[in-house]
């Protein structure tokens, strides 16, 4: 059995986040002077051979990103953090940017280095003021030590929409417009903010960068399930005795982090369900959880990693009643640009609704499957792609839930 | 070139093309309602998903760029259940009252319901019942209908730099409304209408007023009058199933009388006095040091944002009232001396291709002949539905002649329906006016054609005259900047508001291409070419009405009836 393994998380309540120093006596930014003395495709070529993934949900190869957009001819290029974490039930980012906001901003400088990018902001959840403050002090305290010549660095705050977590539409929110997303491609590394080369990675792919750099790529690659290595950190809330987080390496199973590290269901109850990845993610049922936690074991199963959170639901929990609660959160956080989202997230929350008051038909079970297949493939962005997939997998894996409450 | 193969069929296209413009190539029509063939792509209403090999995903055809090698497929039963679930979606809050919809029968939604084998919506049916936008005289805007493509917006926004439509709100509940939420009346809208032919439904239309025409024809006390403005006989063979410039203007002249109107009268008379008194204005402004450039008045889109956005400019504009508020003011004057009828008894209707001229035909200034000038403006789409409710087949229709005293035009006063076509005009009778010689080569054509701002020099026997012409509001906004910061190094320029002219007005039959307004400026040109006169200072019926009206050009008749003055709109918030 895994133990747990910090790397993200590796000075968590080992410093001062306020004290450079502290971050500085940990052997911080180190990495990003080594990085610097490297050549950029070398450097490229380290981050693609540790294999890896981004962290924010698409589980896209990190170094061949940042590849893109170190070719890609421009003027300006940009780094951007997507620090939106707003994901129900996800805090992993906030425990980085609280507890070492230097190994998100060092993370940031190699990346800006590497693809010759000389601006970067951090996009911050609006309901995470107090970590402005914290991530402004740092930028200061690394533009004083001279960490970041050469690399503008600036937050920015977003204003609560859940869709400004989807790469493009933080973009336009950087950019003043309203939070939606563009249509893809062209990809942010060749065309992002501004119409300029920018990456975009999330918090905790940028944490495991300057341990990445500094340990090498054959260390980081070694670790976990090798299509997927490293660690993944956990928040773990519901029906479960533990709820706290966790950083594990891949190929920790579903399992362990339910009764290992969480230390299992409270009150002796029996285990019904987990959601992991956040609310779009699926529904995973018992006979399921030996599946380690990385993105293609999980894919295989149908589900996905996404942010990492994981949801568990005791016994008494009817799903039914929980999947339209879900529906109704992507009606409200739906942007409305494209049709299948704006009108079928609408209509996934009501037809939700109508099966869980017992109005519902097998008619209805069929027409949301229909709705949420299509959605699946057809809607604009990640959110109205994913946001069936609560209702699809729980239709696949507790169809008795719902045929209970049919009319 | 790329290689693809769409269906099964190999296709070589250029690189950068979509999918949706390769598919076209092979002949191989893919749905859409969001783009537009003039506009950035969208890709919101994923009507146009295609599967590609390789892509669990599909693929908006509009968005999604062609690749070596790519295996695209437009018919599989993974996009046919996509195209139709979200076109139940888009039906299932979308007013079903197709039959009583101004665009029934020219609406993509209800198109593509059909062509998609739209049946029993397993959705319930949900109007969201949000208010009509009834505030202005000119356009009616029917929220409930929106299916929120946004190519509205990118019309008011881009095309014309208007900015009075944009969104609020989000998820099911996000709508296309008015600048900071105010009516339209109260935005910066001018009214142009170009978000009529943007929109792929009947949520944005004119505000019809076909009803208040029969009222007048059916009223024995009433005389019915009309004026055609130079852009409408090109179109309206478009609205009872012919090609632009079609139908004969005689065989016009005679559905008009067949549909019940009195008399029928022409906008090109007063088109040609316009040039008179233009003409005359721009030379007093360069004989006497007055305000340059000046700018043509007869767009009234274009008087609405100029009133709006460059209220300090207005010193700038010509006097001169549109052609159809001079024809207004004079056919209850002149006309109704001249033909011994009582002005009180004439119903003065105008027929336009524009949705401002509604408006501007209720402009409280607009009453110098002690009426309301013009009762009554009306679509070349209205008179469309008009034709179309007669049953008159224009193919066996016999021509009739216009009236007299207002009815003989030049292919001067024609040409004002094109973009650049007052520029011409005038440029054809200010050159002879000065020189005293007679112009050579009447056609001016660097001043035509859907480039968006043209310019020229005319040489007046030693004055030297620049000239800009701007279509779009967008474009006209690029020389207003200009002005506005001293740089303008031009004397006269002309603004429509729409692009392409009036030929592309927002009362015109439904438009949905540059292309098509190119076709229609084909066909203004070759009436010209056709004209036996085409200087307006040249009409015998013009030079009648200074001989013994209003004597001189720029005279005291003339600023009574023919010249207005402009007022600043204030739009706080702007």
């Amino acid at each position: 059995m895994a133990e747990e393994m910090r790397i993200v998380l590796r000075n968590y309540g080992k410093i001062d986040p306020l004290k450079i120093e502290d971050y500085i006596a940990q052997g911080g930014y180190k990495a990003l002077e080594k990085a610097r003395s490297m050549d950029r495709e070398a450097l490229i070529e380290e981050v693609k051979k540790s294999k890896l993934r981004g962290r924010g949900g698409a589980g896209f190869n990190c170094g061949q990103k940042w590849s893109f957009a170190y070719q890609a001819q421009a003027d300006q290029k940009y780094v951007v953090c997507n620090a939106d974490e707003g994901e129900p039930g996800t805090y992993k980012d906030r425990l980085i940017m609280e507890n070492d906001p230097h190994t998100l901003i060092e993370g940031m400088a190699i990346c800006a280095y590497a693809i010759g990018a000389t601006k970067g902001y951090i996009y911050c959840r609006g309901e995470y003021p107090h970590l402005v403050d914290v991530l402004n002090t740092a930028i200061k305290q690394a533009k004083e030590k001279g960490f970041l010549d050469g690399f503008d660095l600036q937050v920015r705050s977003g204003a609560g929409a859940y869709v400004c977590g989807e790469e493009t539409a933080l973009i336009e929110s950087i950019e003043g417009h309203r939070g939606e997303p563009r249509f893809k491609p062209p990809y942010p590394p060749s065309e992002g903010l501004w119409g300029k080369p920018t990456i975009v990675n999330n918090v905790e792919t940028f944490a495991n960068i300057p341990v990445i750099v500094e340990k090498g790529a054959d260390w980081y690659a070694s670790i976990g399930v090798p299509s997927y290595p490293g660690t993944k950190v956990f928040t773990l809330t519901g029906d479960i005795n533990n709820k706290t987080f966790f950083e594990v390496p891949t190929n920790t199973t579903i399992r362990e982090l339910i009764y290992k590290y969480g230390g299992g269901i409270p009150g002796g109850k029996k285990f019904k369900a987990v959601q992991i990845g956040g609310t779009s993610g699926a529904f995973i049922p018992e006979e399921l959880l030996d599946t380690p936690v990385a993105f293609d074991n999980m894919a295989a199963i149908g589900a996905t990693l996404g942010s990492g959170a994981v949801f568990v639901l005791d016994e008494t929990r009817n799903i039914v009643d929980v999947v339209t609660r879900i529906a109704k959160f992507f009606e409200h956080e739906s942007c409305g640009k494209c049709a299948p989202c704006r009108e079928g997230t609408a209509r996934m929350h009501e037809i939700m609704s109508k099966l869980n008051s017992g109005k519902g038909s097998a008619k209805d079970i069929e027409t949301l499957s229909r709705l949420g297949r299509v959605m699946s493939y057809s809607c604009l962005c990640g959110l109205g792609q994913a946001a069936p997939a609560p209702v699809l997998t729980t239709i696949q894996h507790f169809k008795a839930d719902y045929n209970a409450k049919l009319v | 070139m790329v290689n693809l193969t769409i269906d099964g069929i190999k296709v070589s296209v250029p690189e950068g093309s979509t999918i949706l413009q390769a598919a076209k190539e092979v002949g191989i029509k893919i749905p859409t309602l969001c783009y537009h063939p003039d506009q950035s792509v969208k890709a919101n209403c994923r009507v146009c998903v295609c599967e590609v090999e390789g892509n669990r995903l599909l693929q908006a055809a509009c968005s999604t760029p062609v690749t070596e090698g790519m295996v695209v497929k437009t018919r599989t039963p993974k996009v046919i259940e996509a195209r139709r679930t979200i076109l139940e979606l888009i039906l299932s809050n979308h007013p079903q009252d197709c039959l009583n919809c101004p665009r029934n029968g020219n609406c993509e939604l209800q198109t593509l319901a059909e062509e998609y084998f739209i049946r029993d919506i397993p959705f319930e049916h949900k109007v969201r019942g949000l208010a009509k936008d009834t505030s202005t005289p000119a356009i009616v805007r029917d929220p409930d209908k929106c299916i929120l493509c946004r190519r509205c917006i990118e019309a008011c926004s881009v095309t014309q730099s208007v900015y009075a439509l944009g969104l609020e709100d989000r998820g099911h509940e996000a709508m296309v409304v008015p600048t900071m939420g105010k009516s339209l009346m109260d935005s910066p809208c001018a009214m142009c209408g170009q978000c009529i032919h943007a929109c792929p439904v009947g949520a944005i239309t004119e505000n019809e007023q076909l009803d208040e025409l029969l009222a007048a024809i059916a009223d024995p006390d009433k005389i019915v009058v009309t004026q055609i403005a130079p852009a409408v006989r090109l179109a309206i063979a478009e609205e009872v199933g012919m090609k632009p410039g079609e139908m004969p203007m005689d065989v016009f002249v005679a559905g008009l009388r067949q549909v019940g109107f009195d008399y029928v009268l022409h906008t090109n008379f007063t088109a040609d006095l316009t040039i008179i008194e233009e003409g005359n204005e721009l030379l007093k402004r360069l004989n006497e040091g007055g305000v340059l450039p000046m700018f043509t008045s007869c767009s009234p889109g274009w008087i609405n944002f100029c009133e709006t956005y460059y209220p300090d400019l207005l010193d700038h504009l010509s006097t001169c009232k549109s052609p159809q508020q001079m024809f207004g003011a004079l056919v209850k004057t002149y006309w109704a001396e001249k033909m011994g009828i009582d002005p009180a008894k004439i119903y003065s209707v105008s027929i336009m291709p524009c949705t401002a001229k509604k408006y501007e035909a209720t402009r409280p200034e607009m009453q110098d002949s002690g009426y309301r000038d013009v009762d009554l403006v009306l679509t070349t789409r209205e008179i469309g539905r008009l034709f179309r409710m007669s049953g008159i087949d224009f193919t066996k229709l016999e021509g009739a002649p216009f009236d007299s005293w207002m009815g003989k035009y030049t292919g001067a006063g024609v040409i004002f329906g094109a973009t650049g076509g007052v520029m011409e005009a005038a440029l054809r009778t200010v050159y002879e006016v000065v020189t005293k010689e007679e112009l050579k080569d009447v056609n001016f054509t660097a001043v035509r054609g859907m480039e968006g701002i043209k310019e020229a020099e005319v040489d007046l026997k030693g004055t030297v005259v620049k000239v800009a012409v701007a279509h779009g509001l967008s474009n006209a906004r690029k020389l207003m900047d200009q002005v506005r910061e001293g740089k303008s190094p031009y004397h006269f320029i002309e603004i429509m508001a729409c692009p392409g002219g009036c030929i592309g007005g927002g009362g015109q039959p439904i438009t949905k291409s540059n292309a098509q307004r190119q076709v229609r400026i084909d066909a203004i040109y070759a009436e010209d070419e056709s004209c036996e006169i085409r200087k307006s200072h040249e009409n015998s019926e013009v030079k009648i009405l200074y001989d013994e009206f209003l004597h001189e050009p720029l005279g005291h008749k003339s600023h009574e009836l023919l010249h207005t003055h402009y007022h600043p709109k204030n739009k706080k918030y702007l």
